[in-house]
């Protein structure tokens, strides 16, 4: 990490008053840490994405095209036109303030223009000058500012300060949903060539490998029998998936996160355990090897041609239906995106879990069932055999992702599961979870390294609030349905609370899993013993 | 400044009204035809509004889902936070549009000791809700002045209205209602600091002009006692398309009606449009059930991909070496 990070005592000391300055007035400082490296030219070209070149943020010239102002207004007209949500966030705002302090990077920053309204604002003001009678005739005092290269700059500073977690749109009285604005106002940004090294790399990686990390497939499939040598030390149990293989039932797409990186990789070893234990009749991708999309966060052209894969993949196949893993911004674009762009899904069938005969009636059009809904079924239907204590060494809370939450609605299937695994499960604050969870502060591309103390601003709301279960239950696991929360709550938990670990739900599955012929178990997933029977009767 | 310039604004209004009748005798411009341009603007600029929303698609079923999904159907589902069908939206939307759902939801959140803390936080809504709620009676209660004879509902309303049975005449609480849950909107984008730092003259403007109203008309009705029959004359003559002046109008009449004309002509302009918006608002009137039945794009295109032909032939040897199918050899 290039940039130091203060201390959490440091970080802590936040002041909500805003300057004395006005906002329009008081231009746009690239404080080290907060910001993340420009995107190199090679990442653009893979994809066709306009201007690459090399540039920094920090830098003076960002050597944007000539007629950068009318590419920028030209493309804003055009979003105007074809997205509701985006003309009308940008008329109907009254400044209420009520959306101030729900972002979590305001509550961890201070900065007033990490407020939901204030971020808006940045390009409404745009918007008001170009395109509405009065911000044209009275220009400041209507709100509205010219589009200059400061304004870009600043645009640019803080729609990559937003993790699209849509907190502040569950409390807006007009339903403003800032991911809506930061979206589009990335997207114009890449018209230019602004997006970020850490979002454009795994974009140009997954258009030609299938997957954010760049796996290429003998690699995807040697990094799963990896974990299934694992699997065959810790049981005794011998597991052989299936990759790319024609005629299965379901294909399974999960985060490439979870194939690669601890503690995703447990959670990954859970599901290969559960397929086998129930004899489920699916395949593994190397191509559709990513349920995620960076190009989420690029374009939603972009997100269209990355997540093209996943129906492709299932009708080459000749699959039934999909099965997706545990993930959230995934989870977000299939269930609110993928059928809009790439179906209708009629090559599949109306899913039914081939164990419980359960019709996933919910999901008859996309035919993608999300993995909590299908394992929380299982449980219900006594079809798995369980033995929760396996998990008693775990005090366990639960951290609702914000796609997953508020683009979706997912709250029950997870902790049905939860509580059917462990014998410790805690919940945190009200306030806190659910629809008003607070995000990692790592979402939406935001989880590199070189802004780190952004990262650990953003969380500091969730962190406080496992902080809070931690001291009043001794939680020392941090469970969850993401493979960015995952990836991005380690180093959280590391700064802010200490001795808590992160864990995705089917990682505690596979713990308390009683498998057929199995050995008996001495250790977790992650090879730590586990608390014998005498001491838990002690 | 903005809120200096707003005030000065609405005080500048006032003494165009006043000097207006008063000095330059221009009773039919403030009385019939600036209350007629004000009423063309507002019904055209709000359907003008309305249009232009409606002209943008809606690609995508982007619900804010506030509640447990439709799932397993042993799984409580939240019907109303979380609507899988027009039933649900219409609720949603009910609860949104007359008591202010989502606001009643505001939290305050505060550091304490290097905590995050959260309170409730409800005035916003209280005022907010008053505020709309005692507007909307007025309105209604001046269709007394606008129709003849005056139908029992409004009377119904007005007795509702006037159940103190203070004075002579009687006094009506949504007036009270109205002037205190303003000057507290007005109070709180100056008291609240974040508030503060993002209001813009629009945000300012509105609540004075709409507190001139309301002084004005308390002032008519309990104070500076106007000619009513004549007042309601005036009006009629509005209403009927035929304008005419009768005499014994007060002054202060005249400036009421310019205010409300100003404040009319004004709103399609402004933010008081989203009076009209919140109802399109994709994150709320939208049910969650992409994955029941598929939502259409209008102009969904076809976007150049990475198929599964260009990555078998990048990859073909590295995945027959590694043990997996290939559709080439």
């Amino acid at each position: 990490m290039s940039n130091k990070v203060p201390t959490p005592d440091e970080l802590s000391k936040i002041d909500y008053k805003p300057p004395k300055r006005k906002w329009m007035d008081t231009p746009v400082e690239f404080k080290p840490g907060t910001w993340c490296y420009g995107s190199r030219p090679k990442y653009l070209e893979a994809v066709g994405m306009p201007n690459p070149r090399d540039w920094k943020p920090s830098d003076e010239d960002w050597k944007l095209p000539e007629n950068w102002k009318e590419i920028f207004l030209e493309g804003m007209e055009e979003r105007l036109r074809k997205y509701r949500s985006f003309r009308l966030f940008m008329d109907i705002c009254v400044r209420c303030g009520a959306c101030a302090d729900k972002c979590h990077f305001f509550i961890g920053s201070g900065d007033p223009k990490n407020m939901p309204v204030l971020r808006a604002e940045l390009l409404r003001s745009v918007y008001r000058k170009y395109f509405t009678t009065s911000g044209k005739l009275l220009g400041k005092v209507a709100g509205a500012r010219e589009l200059t290269v400061d304004v870009l700059k600043e645009i640019w500073y803080y729609m990559y300060q937003c993790s699209e977690c849509r907190r502040c749109s569950v409390f807006c009285p007009y339903g403003i949903d800032t991911a809506e604005i930061t979206l589009i106002g990335r997207e114009l940004l890449n018209l230019l060539g602004l997006n970020t090294d850490w979002i454009a790399g795994p974009v140009a990686n997954c258009y030609r490998t299938g997957n954010h990390l760049g796996i290429e497939p003998h690699t995807f499939k040697n990094s799963l029998e990896f974990f299934l040598s694992d699997i065959e030390d810790i049981t005794g149990i011998k597991i052989e998936p299936s990759f790319n293989r024609k005629g299965a039932e379901i294909l399974f797409v999960t985060p490439s996160g979870d194939t690669f990186a601890d503690p995703g990789t447990y959670t990954c070893m859970g599901y290969l355990m559960l397929f086998h234990e129930l004899g489920l009749d699916y395949t593994w991708s190397t191509y559709a090897s990513e349920g995620g999309n960076f190009g989420f966060f690029t374009s939603n052209e972009m997100a269209k041609r990355l997540h093209y894969k996943i129906f492709a993949e299932a009708k080459r196949l000749g699959v039934k239906w999909i099965l997706g893993g545990e993930c959230g911004h995934m989870w977000r674009l299939l269930n609110q995106y993928l059928d809009t762009w790439h179906g209708p899904a009629d090559f599949l069938e109306e899913p039914v879990s081939p164990i419980t005969g359960t019709k996933f009636e919910n999901t008859k059009s996309s035919r993608l069932v999300h993995i909590a809904e299908f394992t929380a079924d299982l449980i219900k239907h006594g079809k798995l055999n369980l033995d929760p204590s396996r998990n008693d060494h775990l005090k366990v809370t639960f951290h609702d992702s914000c796609n997953t939450s508020r683009g979706m609605g997912i709250f029950e299937e997870p902790r049905y599961i939860i509580k059917n695994v462990c014998n410790h499960f805690y919940e945190m604050p009200e306030d806190t979870i659910r629809e008003k969870t607070f995000c990692c502060g790592s979402g939406s591309g935001l989880n590199a390294g070189e802004n780190m103390e952004l990262r650990m601003r953003g969380g500091f709301p969730r962190a406080n609030a496992v902080r809070f279960v931690k001291e009043k239950h001794g939680v020392n696991m941090l469970a969850n349905i993401c493979a960015i929360d995952r990836a991005a709550l380690p180093p959280l938990m590391d700064y802010w609370v200490t001795d808590v670990r992160v864990t995705g739900v089917h990682e505690l599955v596979g713990n308390a899993l009683v498998m057929k012929g199995e050995k008996e178990r001495t250790v977790d997933l992650r090879n730590e013993p586990l608390t014998s029977k005498e001491s838990k009767e002690e | 400044m903005g809120a200096l310039l707003s005030l000065s604004t609405a005080l500048i209004l006032v003494l165009i009204a006043f000097a207006g009748v008063k000095e330059a005798n221009l009773h039919f411009l403030f009385g019939a035809i600036i209350p007629y341009i004000a009423i063309i603007t507002f019904i055209i600029g709000v359907i003008y509004r309305i249009l232009k929303w409606a002209s943008s698609p809606v690609p995508f079923r982007i619900p804010t889902t506030c509640g447990q999904q439709k799932s397993l159907p042993w799984i409580k589902h939240s019907k109303i936070e979380n609507p899988s069908g027009t039933l649900g939206v219409i609720v949603r939307m009910a609860l949104e549009v007359l008591l202010f759902r989502s606001l009643f939801r505001n939290l305050k959140t505060e550091l304490r000791e290097g905590k995050v803390v959260y309170g409730s936080e409800k005035w916003l809504w209280l005022a907010g809700l008053a505020f709309h709620w005692s507007f909307l009676i007025i309105l209604l209660r001046h269709f007394r002045l606008f129709v003849d004879p005056v139908p029992a509902s409004l009377h119904l309303l007005e007795s509702f209205d006037g159940f103190l049975q203070i004075g002579m005449p009687r006094l009506f609480i949504t007036g009270i209602i109205l002037l205190a849950s303003v000057s507290y909107l007005l109070f709180r984008r100056f008291y609240i600091p974040q508030v503060r730092y993002i209001s813009l003259a629009n945000d300012y403007f509105p609540l004075f002009l709409i507190l001139g109203i309301g002084i004005t008309g308390v002032l008519m009705r309990y104070f500076i006692k106007v000619d009513v029959v004549n007042t309601k004359h005036l009006i009629m003559g509005i209403f009927t398309l035929k304008p005419e002046i009768p005499e014994g109008v007060g002054g202060i009449f005249y400036i009421h009606i310019f205010l409300v004309s100003v404040l009319f002509a004004y709103f399609p302009f402004s933010k008081l449009v989203h009076m009209a918006g919140v109802f399109m608002s994709p994150t709320r009137n939208l049910s969650n059930n992409s994955r029941m039945k598929r939502h259409i794009n209008p102009w969904n295109y076809p976007v150049k991909a990475h198929t599964y032909e260009d990555y078998e032939n990048e990859f073909r040897e590295k995945m027959k070496k590694a043990g997996l199918p290939v559709e080439k050899e």
